[in-house]
């Protein structure tokens, strides 16, 4: 199929950037997104062109590297999967696709369609983890039992790959879902309880001090996460947030 | 202030607010639904709202600041959300994962506020004229066709009806979206939201009921 | 034995790890402040070596090529990980793990290595459950065991199909808690591009910083290199896109002998290619063959009309099938090695019995285990006498629960059903167990280099065990290294911060601008994918599943030639002082280059099949693997000398005191 792309192109972090239009023919149904882009590339590279630049890794779907807004949407229009899983069979011959990098005030632009998501990497670094030595000299593994029930929501909430499709699609580019998701996971474990009240507190305050908007609880992030974290999530961290403050 | 610092005491204090001025709603509505089955009814509980102490001087208070807390938050949030995306997308699909109103409750919250202007002048306005300007004696049946002639005007009638819309969408998304805000997700919420979107059809129906039956049985001497 | 000294502590095999813990030298916390350490890679072994070591009160400093630690393409592990913690009560212990990864390594391995390997697996589960990650628990409470192939016990911990992503987390958290502390600074889209020798001793490294393209340089008492596989040579392989071997191959040719490189996995159940276009290669999670029958059809033209679309799976008559695995290999059947299971795929397909369109398929089919988790589930349900439509349906619905996150993703890149219809595998390049040649203490043959995880030549023969690899970084990471290390280190508590400004650092920065610039002036004919293509194909085709002498020769000269030919005409656009992902690929695509010569030579040089090296020439009459135990009962270490073809071998002999060699047998 012959597809209409339009890409935005920015040089650097300091430069303004623009939407180039190309024109790509021969592109088939089996190929992923990114494939596609690199039939594209192969095609500027040998016109002495510069390829466009995006963040890519693992291409199956769990490094969280891959982050494109698709005709205006992030990961495009299939559900529950990142761009690198995105199949052209998905869009059809003459189709225009905008292709543009996520947009937020936290994610600044670095090149083309790649994102600087340390954001990120700084609320982890606030709290998300529990503040054990990784000496191995702890109890066995199996002296506390957790609900399966609780075990599994705590996965669930773990599944996060961090990618920032959350964050790209909602309208006030709020962190929420990612935040939430890391302080649920650990409110559910017995493990992380000791340490939830200041977790969520500085957890909380980095996301707020990145520059992330606030969450009208519109829930385009749920809709729009390759991994479908739940908004009981964000319900989670508020009720955590709030019992932690109320105890001052 | 410190409270309203974080971006999750912001959403406590938007969400209470609103759950507060949807409580207020259900008082407003079943009064004024007397002003249709029960003229003499609607005349006691307007006059005991007017004249009653405590509703004065401490729960009209609370109400106003209640609605201004509720939209000066509504506004900071905008501002801080817009701030939060710098560079706009090119194509934005906003309807391809959330729905309208919750995408534009800013929007429906702005026209209500207009509204709400509209409703002061009206309504509080003139009662606050009457009472402790032109200091009228207390009348405890007025209120029963002051309220019918005010919707004898089709403009006023029509403004009033289309705010109902508006205020149905807010709360089509506010009231469910106010206990999320507050972390109450449970199994409850998908009952809970069904039950949320019939009150906020209901009661801006029953408002809008209330104002065309008036504009259309004219109090006629 | 000379300069291959494996520092192997005396002593019965059990006690052999305590005992060198407790006479190896130890830094005192004070000093420990004054030591810097650089950690190359953030996955298991780098991550959870950093987090541990800048707990410890060392100053460290993470390097890695994506925009985050946790990116690490351990991420992308789905199965599990092992440990001999014996929960089912299946009569597990240390020395069946132990047992079984020196067996399913084909003899190959180091046993002091293993041993210590499966000593502190147990370890690991317990300080990752402390950690937060969230393992797979029964209703009890208890955490869930899976088995994996080649074993005959349940020890596979894991947390859904997402094993390695969580292990991963984990690891990343723990760096976290470090970097919050400012015990580790994180250089984060930095490449390294070379290391620097003083005196002898590796003392920092020339990284790039991947957004602006400077050139930096890092000084350190110790470099540890923890930067995974080089499956990448293969092209296409279940590696990430960015997985290279520069910094173990930069390492090699400043003195580290590179081991075993031949010793390469490839995984029996991957989703076929789909056409010329495919960047990579997606795998399905070994557990799948806990569950899922492998066949292809017993007849050739029923094969044949598969391809051609004429007839559907589900038509094929249950006699007409040829369950192959089964049939070799009676009692591990579905759950050989993932060695055999490969080899036993590709001699089916070889023979004309392929499935898909470029012959080059099976079929792992859930039919029957479905049917019989829907009967179970029907009986524990009481739905008495249920017919056939409610029995799939729960089916169904048991195989979504265990496996649902691998099946969303085989319909979403085939666009086949995989409950309705057999999924289509075949096997790819997964794991490389050569790498860097380590000794007892994970040091390289460069004094104070260390090497981690898939990195190094590591514990795993010529054959690496599912759910092993989770459990070698980390182990490596969190339990190995950080002590190892300290005997080193603690010669130079008295060094002081490592100059930057030295005749070294210079001489190692130009080397590194030199070949920036030497890839940037190619005539720019072809495309740095054009050369990383046609090196997967020579590999593949020559290098591959099946080797024999004669292609491997002739691999060695194709890919020397195309070597030649990538620096006289690879075209590089963009600049050398941006961010240029061309020149980042082409920079790996280099070494790639030669280490695929070294590869072939290895290969060469292997006369005997075992493990995933599996020569045509030396074979059983039925095709088994023929091992050559009186020759080759050694680590080939290989020393840089200049060309890849000119490297001179160095053995370690294996001796093996606790377990007798035998014949593997799957039977």
């Amino acid at each position: 199929m012959k597809l209409y792309l339009k890409i935005w192109r920015q040089k650097d972090a300091s430069s303004p950037g623009k939407i180039v239009d190309y024109t790509l023919d021969g592109v088939e149904g089996d190929m992923s997104f990114l494939e596609m882009l690199d039939i594209l590339n192969e095609e500027l590279v040998s016109k002495g062109e510069e390829p466009v630049e995006f963040d890519h890794d693992c291409r199956e779907g769990i490094c969280g590297t891959c982050s494109l807004q698709i005709n205006g949407e992030p990961h495009g229009p299939d559900r529950l999967v990142t761009t690198c899983q995105l199949h052209m069979r998905k869009f059809k011959d003459g189709d225009t696709i905008v292709i543009e990098p996520f947009r937020a005030k936290a994610f600044p632009v670095i090149k083309d369609l790649i994102v600087d998501r340390s954001a990120f990497d700084r609320i982890q670094q606030a709290g998300g983890y529990i503040s054990v030595n990784t000496s191995g000299n702890t109890i066995d593994a199996n002296t506390i039992p957790i609900n399966k029930h609780d075990a599994d929501e705590a996965m669930d909430a773990a599944t996060c790959i961090g990618c920032g499709a959350c964050v790209a699609a909602c309208k006030n580019a709020s962190a929420m879902l990612f935040t939430s998701a890391k302080v649920s996971q650990f409110a559910l474990l017995p493990q992380g309880r000791i340490e939830a009240t200041e977790r969520v507190q500085n957890m909380v305050r980095q996301m707020d001090l990145e520059g992330f908007g606030n969450c009208t609880n519109t829930g385009a992030c749920e809709v729009e996460c390759p991994k479908g974290i739940s908004l009981t999530n964000i319900a989670r961290m508020n009720r955590e947030y709030l019992s932690a403050i109320s105890k001052g | 202030m410190s409270l309203i610092k974080s971006s999750l005491a912001r959403k406590y204090v938007m969400a209470l607010s609103g759950l507060f001025l949807v409580l207020f709603l259900i008082l407003h509505v079943t009064i004024n639904l007397a002003s249709v089955f029960s003229p003499d009814f609607f005349n006691e509980a307007s006059h005991f709202m007017g004249y009653n102490p405590l509703i004065q001087f401490l729960m009209q208070p609370i109400l106003i600041i209640g609605v201004v807390v509720h939209f000066i938050m509504g506004f900071v949030l905008e501002i801080q959300n817009k701030k939060a995306r710098d560079i706009s997308y090119v194509k934005y699909k906003g309807s391809a994962n959330a729905p309208w109103v919750s995408r534009n409750m800013i929007y429906s919250g702005l026209v209500i506020l207009a509204f709400l202007a509209l409703h002061f002048y009206d309504f509080w306005v003139h009662e606050m004229a009457y009472k402790y300007v032109e200091a009228n004696p207390e009348d405890p049946t007025r209120y029963y066709h002051e309220t019918v002639e005010k919707f004898a005007p089709f403009w006023r009638t029509v403004l009033y009806v289309v705010s109902f819309v508006l205020l149905s969408l807010h709360l089509w998304h506010g009231f469910a979206s106010s206990f999320q805000s507050m972390g109450v997700n449970n199994k409850y919420t998908p009952g809970f939201k069904k039950f949320a979107k019939i009150f906020a059809v209901v009661v801006p129906l029953a408002f809008a009921f209330i104002a065309i039956y008036h504009h259309l049985n004219p109090i006629t001497l | 034995m000379g300069i291959l000294d494996s520092k192997i502590p005396s002593g019965p095999l059990a006690d052999k790890w305590t005992k060198h813990k407790n006479e190896i030298n130890l830094v005192n916390p004070a000093n420990k402040r004054n030591i810097d350490i650089i950690v190359v890679g953030t996955g298991l072994a780098g991550g959870a070596a950093a987090a541990t070591l800048a707990e410890l009160g060392y100053n460290v400093k993470t390097f890695c090529y994506q925009d985050s630690p946790r990116r690490a393409h351990s991420i992308a592990a789905q199965g599990g990980i092992n440990a001999a913690k014996n929960y089912q009560g299946d009569g597990d212990s240390n020395y069946r793990l132990f047992y079984d990864t020196i067996k399913g390594g084909d003899y190959r391995s180091r046993e002091a290595n293993v041993y210590r390997l499966a000593e502190v697996s147990g370890n690991i589960i317990d300080q990752c459950v402390a950690q937060g990650v969230p393992f797979a628990r029964e209703y009890g409470g208890m955490l869930d065991n899976r088995s994996f192939g080649g074993v005959l016990v349940s020890r596979t911990f894991y947390a859904k199909g997402q094993t390695g992503q969580q292990l991963l987390l984990g690891a990343y958290a723990a760096m976290n808690r470090q970097i919050n502390r400012g015990k580790i600074q994180a250089y984060n889209r930095h490449e390294m591009m070379d290391l620097v020798l003083v005196d002898g001793k590796a003392r920092g490294i020339i990284a790039r910083d991947l957004v602006s393209g400077k050139i930096e340089r890092h000084s350190a008492h110790a470099v540890v290199l923890a930067t995974g596989g080089y499956g990448n040579v293969f092209y296409l392989s279940t590696n990430a896109m960015g997985s290279n071997v520069m910094a173990a191959w930069r390492a090699h040719r400043k003195g580290a002998f590179f081991a075993n490189p031949c010793f390469t996995q490839i995984h029996p159940t991957c989703i076929p290619v789909s056409g010329e276009h495919q960047s990579k290669l997606t795998l399905m999670s070994e557990s799948l063959r806990n569950d899922g029958r492998i066949w292809v059809p017993k007849k050739k033209e029923d094969a044949i009309a598969i391809r051609e679309g004429k007839l559907k799976p589900t038509e094929i008559a249950e006699e007409d099938r040829d369950y192959y695995l089964e049939r070799r290999y009676p009692a591990f059947g579905n759950l050989v090695p993932r060695d055999v299971a490969s080899r036993a795929a590709k001699e089916r397909c070889d023979a004309g019995y392929g499935v898909n369109k470029t012959g080059e398929a099976v079929f792992l089919d859930f039919a029957s285990a479905i049917k019989r988790y829907g009967k179970e589930k029907a009986l524990t349900s009481g739905i008495k006498n249920p017919d056939e439509a409610t029995i799939i349906k729960l089916g169904e619905e048991v195989i979504e629960a265990k496996y649902g996150n691998l099946f969303q993703m085989y319909e979403k890149i085939v666009d086949q059903n995989p409950y309705k219809t057999p999924m289509m595998i075949y096997p790819a390049v997964h794991y490389t167990m050569g790498g860097l040649w380590v000794d007892y203490n994970l040091q390289t043959t460069i004094p104070g280099c260390y090497a981690a995880g898939e990195a190094n030549f590591s514990d795993h023969g010529a054959n690496r065990l599912g759910a092993s690899a989770l459990m070698q970084g980390l182990a490596d990471g969190y339990f190995v290294l950080p002590y190892t290390i300290g005997d080193y280190l603690s010669h130079d508590i008295r060094t002081g911060p490592i100059p930057t400004d030295t005749k070294e650092f210079d001489e190692a920065e130009q080397d590194v601008r030199n070949r920036m610039e030497k890839l940037m002036s190619g005539s720019g004919i072809h495309s740095v994918d054009y050369y990383h293509k046609k090196l997967g194909k020579i590999m593949w085709n020559k290098c591959g599943m099946a080797r024999n002498a004669k292609d491997l020769e002739s691999a060695m000269t194709e890919i020397s030639e195309l070597r030649k030919d990538f620096w006289e005409n690879v075209k590089v656009p963009g600049s050398m002082d941006s961010k240029n992902q061309e020149l980042e690929k082409a920079g790996r695509v280099a070494d790639f280059l030669e280490l695929g010569e070294l590869f072939a030579k290895d290969a060469l040089h292997r006369n005997e099949s075992c493990g995933g090296h599996f020569r045509e020439e030396y074979q059983t009459e039925d095709g088994e693997a023929l091992r050559d135990d009186e020759n080759f009962k050694y680590v080939a270490a290989w020393e840089y000398t200049g060309e890849p073809k000119d490297a001179k071998l160095h053995k370690e002999d294996l001796v093996y005191e606790n377990i007798e060699l035998k014949t593997r047998s799957y039977k």
